[in-house]
Formats: structure tokens, C-alpha cells, sequence
């Protein structure tokens, strides 16, 4: 099926089978591999892409359904050199270790703190419970999540 | 974990999703949200031909509160209902019950329609509806229907729908100001299904409870009343004896199965504990 | 104390943001999956839903009539014997117990490969699966040790018992030792089967280049050079002509990188076909096809003296290995005997260690093998043995830890020997990180809450300790290059599996040439950047590498030498070297990279067979909630000694995500079998892994107080040790949490229908 929708503020049309997730349309026809497959079935939050200013899980919904929709994927988090905030703070507070699940945090904390900047510590840790991350234990990240809010009370936090 | 291959439509109304499922042999399936359906599809226990997505068509969300009580369109996000800052006025149970289910990016997807015709005993919704009598407006290709909440789970992951039949709005009776109500599941971790789950709710009449409502989550293969426990309780004054009584009622009726994540002895205990504890949080809650 | 390498140490020893993070965080990682090949196929493996039976037939004729299926690989497409994959430490009597790359005649375990069809797209060969129709008369299946030890059913009739192996540790004169005791305390204790579970899954893209007689393999993790050289042999082609190729990598823990099946049949395909082929394993067959780990149970005795002094330790140890002896099936059965003792002082030791095999995926290692078992055996009997006695569990610690005197200390040795029966704990002071840790977590407050009902929750505290071997050898080599922009190549033998291997290399380059960290590019695990190498294993990579790098490092700066004096017209020594710049006496100069045309290229290598043992104690202070068994960490301190500290940061990483990785253990993580020998453990929804929301606080203290002498960098491999106390000094929390009822667990995970079953259990016997 042909489909057309807007991925970090691009026009893109594809050709997917209806089976087609989206995240394997976002990898595999857009080539896209910053948004990772970690379970193919809801779990584990790495394949977390943002729809229309939502967090999903790109495994749970199907390309053809993302007809019209506007995406931001890890990708479209880091359109100019450098690093955002957000990401800034990962690399001071060892946030990440393997990378695997790191673009599905980055999109899932974007995605909050653009909508609720002033999230305290104990909705942050509720809002990353869906994301698992084998490596870190999760508390640097919490740190560095607290850390970028003050880019994103300020209006800052998606540039670079 | 691929998909199984399908045919896809997200026809724009009512009539034309019911007719694309009427032709369908039983074997396309309608997807609202898809947060439980997808995963489903990915181990393949289910292979439909056709899925029928609902997003296009008008009305299907929307919250609405009235004096009749709350309707909740099919296609509400469970985020939609956290967002709705009335509802923790107009039923407080509701958001209460709702902020246990799975995690933010689910929220953002799934629905309150889609939870209902997903049918999973360990869900929140299923036992909302049962607790608080709820009626769920189908439509299918016979025309339209009222189901209670009761008649429409009739097993584990079974409802009493047709194949043509779409969950239009599920409604909410009015719900008194004045009315007492409880949350309490407990789950391994954040967002899992619960390995019990109670809620409830009362009226409170010169110190006397009524109309006493009791759901089990996660305990039976569909969602239960507890009606021992309501009748323990039933033109009682909720006190430490009624409690303690309610709680062995709880216990005593429920015949759960053991599964990889708790044993079916500690299930029944644990259903007692969560019913005292939320009976404990409802009478200690201030009388609004 | 012994003294090391001299560097000007800006970067070693600092708190340095990772030079991998910024590609990571921008989405640019390049993990397997996101390369692919023009005409690759995919591959899907059908896995047997049999545990035990024999192979009447398998058919892929309705596969092959199937859209997009290219063809079906099953036993019979290999000709002569099936390859069987090598052991990694073999000894005289597991070589029947080698896995064959496919079933031929018998499956052993539920998910054993079949067949592997190849096809267009994922989600073709992904169909096709159902069209393999597979006919097997089933056994009966053995899933625990009892009926595996009982020797009935045998998974190799050949052989005549399901006990592959049974390693013995011994120390001193363990009867005498007994004899002479004042106390003896015996129990049994069991830990669960669990999985490392990274969250990239594995996958593999194998090309042939038939014109060279060329094979890549891309994919590796590990150990890439022992699996080129395994793949070389079962391929029958010289190890020049397989090249492995690192990737950025999704985290490993001990399961990923080891040689699979599927890593021969996957290459197979590749080499038959002439196409690349690619597999990514999906992750329900990754719960049922990658190494499981911690399946042990133990029936063990210590003996004390009146005042708490140990003086023995005896008894059996039983693993149960699953299927197949897989190439590292063994290092968790000799490492529980052999570390057992952990930190603690036991002059007599005997100990029989038993490997069962049985009708369950085979098993390799995990973060800590056998230590996280055996600390867990020792420390609750430790526990006890201090309640039995009267004494303070903290003084009955203390009294037997290992002091800086007592160093080298050896522990007890492991027959069979598989190149490591004898090894000694390198330096250390064990009460020094005792007592930090006593003092860090506050103990004498927080003993006062001991047993305590607090809000409704029984607050618990308990202390441990433990041994974490690292540093694993023979050697590492690394390759160094100036090239011609000024910039310096390193490439190393070692792996990265997402634990910061290229800021390490980098800050130990930088330090010891005395560049700029910014002109160190680092190259690391493709078989293609070195002739030899060994990879990352056994928390090696640190101490390995980073004395390699150390190695190649003075090589270099002597090539740069005699460069920088020719150039001037001097003699070599009487040159000056700092910062990256050649001085003579008259005070003309030439900086490194004026000498980059001059192609300085070095090896460097570091052979060392004597591992490192960083050390500490950790503390877990829980609460636990009578009515659900739910059981809160509500802190929990880590100290431990490493040695020399590389790099703060990246250390204290290691060591929270261990902890944390621990309290899965010990809670939520358990991959559980029914009587048929079926995994039911089919998804992340069942195989509960730490959420964010689960454990706020792990508190670490890292110290370098006893650098290590086996190496010039004095650190010790420190990837491991967080996790190898948790069970033990949970389990205690839990224990004197709910002292009042008398609860002991005894078997992990400590879930909430487990713990509340315990207080259940006691209140229907009060």
C-alpha cells in the first residue's frame, strides 16, 4: 500500500505491505536504523518513535497507519551537529552504555519533557518504566532526565 | 516476531467497517488502538485476513459527562481519560483504576473500546465495567445493541461479540458525589498485569454501606463480582470487623490458577488483602 | 605494593565522558541489523517444541512450494558427521556432550534448531516455518538434577550418565577440619535458571565470495578470534579466509558472541548458496536459543570454631547445564567450587561440583558465574551460622575476611584442570571495604530497624562480601599506527559489547603517548585489524588491552624516537620525548606528527595467566510488605576495590547496572520449564527484567587502594562484581527482615507468591 507521511520534517511516501510495522518501515525502507527492534512485541520501549507529539512503540503500530501522521525519530532529534540538551546530558551522566535502547529513551524523555517540562523525578522513573535498559540501572538516566528539564522549561530543548 | 500477512482497510464510518467484517467469514478482525492485538498477531496465535482499523471513523472517541454519567467513545486513549481533568470529579475510580494500566507509550495508543473487546481478565477496564454496571453500545451487521458489562466477558480473551460487531461507547451510570470507591492491584513490576486487582465502590448511608459493588481482576477467567464480600459488607458500617469479614469472604470465593508468576494459593489471599486495602483507603477517604 | 607503569595520568584514573556516546545518542550506532546486502536472503530457524525425543522425519516440501523461499536447510544437507561446536576450556570427559550445529537423529532441548529456511524477507522465511513438517517420537524429558543425576533416562545413551563432568575443589584437610570444629551448620540452597537478556538480540550476515574463497561473518561479539578459528575449522577453509566483523553491539553479559549453531548455519547457507544471509533472531527464540546460566542447587556445610572462626567448608554443588556442554558450559560449575570461599579465610575445603545434563537449553555464563551462586550459597549460610553462634554478623565477617598480609592468598583447586585449577586472590585488604561499606550505609542506624514493623513493612538490613575474578588470559594484542593526518589507530584485539572499551583504550593511549585523547582513534574486535586477538571476556578487557595498548604504546614512542633523530642528526638517546614532541639538548624539536609519512606502525601485546580479584561488600537495606510479599529495596551500597580506576564514570556504570541487573536476579528474572521440558517463558511480559520504577537507589564506592601486581596498569577487571553479592545479602535482608517468623529462603527469586509464602508458611506453624 502506498502511504505518505512526514518523518523529522520530511515528506516521504512508501510502499508497504499492511504487515509492515512501523518501525520496520521506518528501518528498513526509510533506512532510518536509529530506532531499534528490541522485542517486536510492546515491551521493551526501544522501537519508541513520536507520532503527532506522542511517544508510541513504532512495533505496535503498522506503517499504513501512520498515513498523514507527522514522526520524529531519534534522527530528527539530532538534525544539526552536536548534541541537544537532552543528549548532552546522557554523555555527562553515563546514561547509556551499549546504545541499544538509548534512541528509544531520547524520544520517549523528549516527548514528555516537550509536554511537561516540570515532570518531577517520580513521573520521569513511571514514564521510563516502559522503556527497558539492560545496562544502566536505570538511575543515571533519571539523572540526566532531571538534568535537561531546565532546556526544556526554557523552550531549548530540541536544539542542538 | 513478524507480523502474519493480512488486508488492511480504514474505511471512514460505521456501516462500512461493519459490512467489511460482515463479509469477512469471521475471519477479519476490527483494531482500535492494536496494543494488545498486535502483540497477539506477533506470536501468531492470531491470523486474521483482514484487520478493520477504526481510526477514521467520526465519533468513535470523545468523552462525555452528564447527570446519565460518564459514556467514554470506544476509540479513547487511556491517555485521553488521564488528561480529563473532569473525570476525577465525575468518577474519581476511573482515572484511579486507569493510571495502573501498562506505560506512558501505551497510553498513548490504546484504548478504553479495544480493552473492552480484548476481554483480558488481568485488565483493568474489563473489571471496571463489571464493577460499576456499565452498558457497552455495539453496533453490528444486525443493527445496534446494549450489552451490560456482565453479559458481554464470557471467558478468557472471549466476549460475546459477533464478528461484524464494533464496541461503540462503553457508559458509565451516574455516579453520586457522595459515593465511596477503591483501587488496588499489585503487579510484579510497573505496567504488568496485575496478579490481583480489586475495585470498588459504595454509598454510604448513616453510616451503613449500600449498593456495595465489588470487581476482581485477575483472578478468574473473566472479570468477577465479589458478591460474598459485597454481602459481607452490604448495610454494614465499614469497620475493622466488616473489613476483616469481607476479606475472608473475598479469599473464600475466588478459585484463581497458579500460574510462572504467583502461585493460585497466595492469589486467593492476596485478593482479601488488596479488598482491605481498598476498603480501608475508601472509608478513609474524606466524604466530599 | 608494587609500583607501575609511569604516565603523565591526565585522563587514567579520571571521570571522562565516553567518545562513544555522541554517534549513539545521534541515532548513527551501526548495529547488525542496520546493515544489510544487495541479494541478501533471511534466514528462520524451525526449533523443536519437543524437549527430548527422536527425529522420525522432517519434511520442507511445503516450505519450498512457499512465495519467496529460496531453500530449506535441514541435517540432511550436511554431509558426512554434523559438526559439533568446540569447548572453549575442554577436559577428558565432555567431549560426547558437544552440541551439533542441527539435530540429526535426537533433540535434546525445546527450540533445539531443525531447519533454517531462507527466503526473500524476514517475514517470508518467518511464514515458511509452518511449512516444515517435523515428526518426532517424544522422550520422556529430564528437567531438574535430581531425576538427571538418577541416571534413568539418558539424554546420550552412549555415555551412560547425564554427569558430563564433576569438578573437585580442594584446600587443606577438610576431615580433620571438621573434627576439629566447635560448630557445623549444613543446608541446601538453589538459584534460578536465567538469561543475560541484552537488549540487542544476536544476529549474524555471512557472505561468501567464491572467487577468493572468502568468508565474513558480521556479527561478532566476544571472542571473535576463537570463533573464526571455529568456524574455520568446521568450514574446512584456512583462518585467513573467515574474517568476523564487530559491529556496534546491544550488550553481551557473558551470553552473546559465544559460537552458536546458528552461527554455522548460517555461514553454511551463505557458502551453499552463494548469497549473503542474514538471521536476526527474534526475541522469543532468543528466551529459548541463547545460553541460559544459574541453575544451581547446592547441600553444603561450613564448620566454625566457638568464636566464629571458620576452619572448613564441604559439600556438593549441582549444575544444571541444560542440553549440550556449550563451548563455556563449564565455567560455572568450576567457578562455583573454586570461588565459593569467596573473600573469606577457609584453610580446608572440599567440594564436588557436579554438571548435569538435561532436556532445557544448553547454558553458558552470565555475569559472574558460579560466583553469584556460590556467594549466595555462602552468605546465607554465613547468616546463620552467625544467628546460631550469637555472634554479630558483621563481626563473624570480619573475623575471617582476608587481610593485605595473608596476600597472594590462594584458593582451593579445581580438578579436572582446565588451565586454571590453581589461582590466588592478587592483593587486597577485604576489611577495608567491609568497613567502608559498614560505614557508608549508615549500619549502625540502620541496624536498629532490624526485624522492625515500620508502616505497615518489616525492614531488614544484611552485609556481604565477594571476590570477582577478572583479567582472563593468555594475552591481548593491539596494533598501533601513525597515520598520515597526525591522528593515532589502535586497534585492538579486545571487544566492545557496550562497555566503553573505546574511551578506556583511548584514555590509556593518550596518557601513555601523551597525546591529546582526540588523536587516538580506536579500532576494535573485526578479526580484519589484527592477525590475533581474544576479545572481551571475563572482564578482561581493561587490564588486557589497556597493558597491551601500555605495550605498544613505548614501542611507538621508540619508533618515534629514532624518526625524530634522524631527522635532527642526533642520537636517539639523547633525545627527549614529552607530549608528543621530540626534543634534543639544543632545543630544536620535531612534534609527532611532522614524522607521520614515516609509516610508525607497532604491535603490542600483554600475556598474562594470572587473573585479578577485585573485591568488596556490599549492603541492602529492604522492606518487606506481609500482605503481598513485595519487597522494596530501600538502599543498597556497593564498595569494591578495583585496583586502579581507568575511568570513574564508566566504573560506577559497570557496577549500578550490575547491582541492578542483581536485584532481577534475585526478585523477578526466572526462565521456567514445565514437566515436558517447554520453556514457558515466551516474552519480555514473563521474563521480568528491572524497570526504572523498581530499584531508585544503589549507592557505589570504588577504591584503589591494592593495585594489582599482575599487570603494569594495576587494575583489575571490574565488570562483574556488582551482581555477585545481591542474592546472598538480599536474601539475609529478607531473612532478618522477617526474623520474627523465622524465614530462611533458601531458593531464588525471592518473588512476592515466594516471600509471602515463607511468612504464610511460618504463621500456619506458629
Amino acid at each position: 500500500m502506498a502511504i505518505g507521511f512526514e518523518v523529522n520534517g520530511r515528506a516521504v511516501s512508501v510502499d508497504c505491505a499492511p504487515r509492515t510495522t512501523l518501525a520496520d518501515c521506518l528501518r528498513h525502507d526509510l533506512k532510518l536504523t536509529g530506532t531499534h527492534v528490541g522485542c517486536e512485541h510492546g515491551v521493551c520501549g526501544a522501537c519508541t518513535v513520536i507520532v503527532n507529539g506522542d511517544a508510541v512503540r513504532s512495533c505496535l503500530m503498522l506503517a499504513v497507519q501512520a498515513k498523514d501522521a507527522k514522526i520524529t525519530t531519534v534522527e530528527g532529534l539530532s538534525m544539526e551537529e552536536g548534541l541537544t540538551p537532552l543528549q548532552t546530558a546522557f554523555k555527562k551522566h553515563h546514561a547509556l552504555q551499549c546504545g541499544f535502547c538509548t534512541p528509544g529513551m531520547l524520544t520517549t524523555l523528549h516527548a514528555l519533557l516537550s509536554e511537561e517540562p516540570h515532570a518531577d523525578e517520580d513521573r520521569i522513573r513511571d514514564v521510563i518504566s516502559g522503556n527497558i535498559c539492560r545496562c544502566t540501572g536505570y538511575i543515571t538516566i533519571i539523572e540526566a532526565a532531571m538534568d535537561a528539564r531546565s532546556s526544556y522549561q526554557s523552550g531549548e530543548g530540541d536544539k542542538a | 516476531m513478524k507480523l502474519p500477512s493480512f488486508d488492511y482497510q480504514a474505511p471512514a464510518s460505521l456501516a462500512e467497517a461493519v459490512a467489511l467484517l460482515a463479509a469477512g467469514d469471521g475471519s477479519a478482525r476490527p483494531i482500535a488502538g492494536g496494543q494488545s492485538f498486535l502483540p497477539v498477531m506477533a506470536f501468531r496465535l492470531a491470523e486474521p485476513s483482514l484487520l478493520v482499523d477504526l481510526r477514521n471513523i467520526p465519533d468513535l472517541s470523545g468523552i462525555k459527562i452528564s447527570d446519565a454519567g460518564v459514556r467514554i467513545g470506544a476509540m479513547a486513549r487511556w491517555r485521553d481519560l488521564l488528561d480529563d481533568v473532569r473525570l476525577a470529579e465525575a468518577m474519581p475510580l476511573l482515572p484511579a483504576a486507569i493510571d495502573h494500566v501498562a506505560h506512558y507509550q501505551i497510553r498513548n495508543r490504546g484504548t478504553v473500546g479495544g480493552s473492552l473487546a480484548h476481554a483480558d481478565p488481568a485488565a483493568e477496564m474489563p473489571t471496571l465495567a463489571l464493577t460499576c454496571e456499565a452498558q457497552i453500545d455495539v453496533v453490528g451487521a444486525k443493527g445496534e445493541r446494549v450489552l451490560a458489562a456482565a453479559d458481554l466477558f464470557t471467558g478468557a480473551l472471549q466476549t460475546s461479540l459477533e464478528p461484524d460487531e464494533i464496541i461503540v461507547a462503553v457508559r458509565f451510570p451516574a455516579w453520586a458525589k457522595t459515593k465511596r470507591w477503591g483501587f488496588e492491584e499489585f503487579s510484579r513490576r510497573r505496567g504488568d498485569f496485575a496478579l490481583a486487582g480489586v475495585a470498588l465502590c459504595y454509598d454510604e448511608t448513616e453510616g451503613r454501606a449500600a449498593n456495595v459493588r465489588i470487581g476482581a481482576i485477575s483472578v478468574a477467567d473473566t472479570p468477577i463480582r465479589l458478591k460474598n464480600a459485597e454481602a459481607a459488607l452490604e448495610g454494614r458500617a465499614v469497620d475493622a470487623a466488616s473489613i476483616e469479614a469481607a476479606m475472608a469472604a473475598a479469599s473464600g470465593e475466588v478459585d484463581p490458577a497458579g500460574d510462572i508468576h504467583a502461585s493460585a494459593r497466595y492469589r486467593k489471599a492476596l485478593v482479601g488483602t488488596l479488598l482491605g486495602r481498598a476498603l480501608e483507603s475508601a472509608a478513609g477517604r474524606k466524604a466530599r | 605494593m608494587k609500583t607501575h607503569a609511569h604516565t603523565s595520568n591526565t585522563y587514567i584514573g579520571a571521570h571522562i565522558e565516553r567518545v562513544e556516546d555522541y554517534r549513539f545518542l545521534r541515532g548513527e550506532g551501526q548495529y547488525l541489523d542496520d546493515v544489510s546486502r544487495d541479494g541478501q536472503w533471511h534466514a528462520a530457524f524451525v526449533r523443536s517444541s519437543v524437549a527430548h525425543g527422536r527425529i522420525r522425519s522432517v519434511d520442507a516440501s511445503a516450505a519450498l512450494a512457499m512465495p519467496g523461499v529460496h531453500a530449506v536447510i535441514t541435517a540432511a544437507d550436511i554431509e558426512g558427521d554434523i559438526p559439533t561446536i568446540p569447548f572453549r576450556r575442554p577436559n577428558p570427559t565432555i567431549g560426547p556432550y558437544a552440541q551439533p550445529v542441527i539435530a540429526r537423529d535426537k533433540v535434546r532441548y525445546f527450540g533445539e534448531p531443525l531447519a533454517m529456511v531462507l527466503a526473500d524477507t524476514p517475514e517470508l522465511a518467518e511464514d515458511a516455518l509452518a511449512g516444515v513438517m517435523v515428526d518426532i517420537e517424544a522422550l520422556p524429558a529430564i528437567i531438574d538434577r535430581e531425576s538427571a543425576m538418577a541416571d534413568k533416562i539418558l539424554l546420550f545413551e552412549q555415555t551412560g550418565t547425564n554427569v558430563p563432568t564433576m569438578f573437585n575443589a580442594d584446600k587443606g584437610d577438610v576431615d580433620a577440619a571438621f573434627a576439629s570444629a566447635d560448630y557445623v551448620i549444613r543446608d541446601q540452597f538453589a538459584t534460578q535458571r536465567q538469561t543475560a537478556l541484552p537488549m540487542e538480540t544476536r544476529g549474524l550476515l555471512a557472505e561468501w565470495d567464491a572467487q577468493t574463497g572468502r568468508l565474513s561473518v558480521s556479527g561478532a561479539a566476544k571472542l571473535p578470534f576463537f570463533n573464526r578459528t571455529t568456524m574455520a575449522k568446521m568450514m574446512n577453509l584456512p583462518d585467513e579466509a573467515v574474517d568476523y566483523i564487530e559491529l556496534d553491539v546491544g550488550g553481551g553479559f557473558g551470553a552473546r558472541g559465544e559460537f552458536y549453531p546458528e552461527d554455522f548455519l548460517v555461514a553454511f547457507g551463505a557458502r551453499k548458496f552463494g548469497h549473503p544471509v542474514k538471521w536476526i533472531e527474534d526475541r522469543r527464540e532468543h528466551l529459548m536459543a541463547i545460553g541460559h546460566s544459574r541453575e544451581a542447587s547446592c547441600d553444603v556445610e561450613l564448620a566454625f570454631k566457638k568464636d566464629g572462626t571458620l576452619v572448613g567448608m564441604r559439600g556438593a554443588l549441582y549444575i544444571n547445564i541444560g542440553a549440550y556442554v556449550r563451548p563455556n558450559g563449564m565455567t560455572p560449575v568450576r567457578n562455583a567450587a573454586q570461588f565459593m570461599s569467596g573473600p573469606y579465610r577457609i584453610p580446608a575445603i572440599h567440594l564436588d561440583a557436579y554438571a548435569c545434563v538435561t532436556n532445557k537449553t544448553p547454558a553458558g555464563t552470565y555475569r559472574g558465574p558460579g560466583r553469584y551462586e556460590g556467594c549466595f550459597f555462602i552468605e546465607r549460610l554465613m547468616d546463620q551460622a552467625a544467628g546460631a553462634l550469637g555472634i554479630d554478623r558483621l563481626d563473624i565477617r570480619r573475623k575471617n575476611l582476608l587481610t593485605h598480609e595473608e596476600m597472594p592468598y590462594p584458593l582451593a583447586t579445581v580438578l579436572p584442570s582446565d588451565g586454571r585449577a590453581d589461582t590466588q586472590c592478587d592483593s587486597g585488604d577485604h576489611r577495608v571495604t567491609f568497613d567502608t561499606c559498614v560505614k557508608e550505609s549508615n549500619w549502625a542506624e540502620k541496624a536498629k530497624l532490624q526485624g522492625k514493623l515500620i508502616d505497615g513493612r518489616y525492614q531488614g538490613i544484611a552485609i556481604g562480601c565477594f571476590i570477582e575474578g577478572g583479567a582472563s588470559g593468555p594475552q591481548e594484542n593491539v596494533r598501533m599506527l601513525l597515520e598520515a593526518d597526525g591522528m593515532v589507530s589502535l586497534f585492538a584485539g579486545s571487544s566492545a559489547i557496550g562497555q566503553g572499551l573505546e574511551t578506556i583504550l583511548a584514555q590509556i593511549a593518550a596518557d601513555s603517548l601523551e597525546l591529546p585523547m582526540e588523536r587516538i582513534r580506536v579500532f576494535h574486535g573485526s578479526t580484519t585489524y589484527l592477525k590475533m586477538g581474544w576479545g572481551s571476556y571475563g572482564s578482561r578487557a581493561t587490564v588486557m588491552g589497556g597493558s597491551a595498548v601500555l605495550d605498544a604504546s613505548k614501542k611507538l614512542l621508540d619508533l618515534f624516537r629514532a624518526s625524530a633523530a634522524k631527522r635532527l642528526g642526533v642520537a636517539p638517546e639523547t633525545l627527549t620525548i614529552a607530549e608528543g614532541v621530540a626534543k634534543a639538548a639544543d632545543g630544536r624539536s620535531v612534534p609527532l606528527a611532522e614524522v607521520a609519512g614515516d609509516r610508525l606502525e607497532v604491535d603490542g601485546s600483554f600475556k598474562n595467566n594470572t587473573p585479578t580479584y577485585t573485591y568488596g561488600a556490599a549492603m541492602a537495606h529492604v522492606a518487606v510488605d506481609p500482605g503481598t510479599g513485595h519487597v522494596d529495596v530501600v538502599d543498597y551500597v556497593v564498595v569494591d576495590d578495583v585496583g586502579r580506576i581507568i575511568n570513574s564514570m564508566t566504573l560506577h556504570g559497570q557496577v549500578m547496572g550490575a547491582a541492578v541487573q542483581g536485584f532481577g536476579s534475585v526478585f523477578s528474572e526466572e526462565l521456567v520449564y514445565n514437566a515436558e521440558g517447554q520453556l514457558l517463558v515466551g516474552s519480555l511480559a514473563d521474563y521480568l527484567v528491572p524497570l526504572a520504577s523498581d530499584y531508585p537507589v544503589v549507592r557505589c564506592v570504588s577504591m584503589e587502594s591494592f593495585p594489582s601486581p599482575t599487570n603494569p596498569l594495576g587494575a583489575k577487571g571490574a565488570g562483574e562484581g556488582g551482581i555477585i553479592p545481591v542474592g546472598g545479602v538480599v536474601a539475609n535482608a529478607v531473612a532478618n527482615a522477617l526474623q520474627d517468623f523465622g524465614v530462611q529462603p533458601k531458593i531464588l527469586p525471592l518473588s512476592p507468591s515466594r516471600v509471602w509464602e515463607l511468612i504464610d508458611d511460618a504463621r500456619l506453624r506458629a
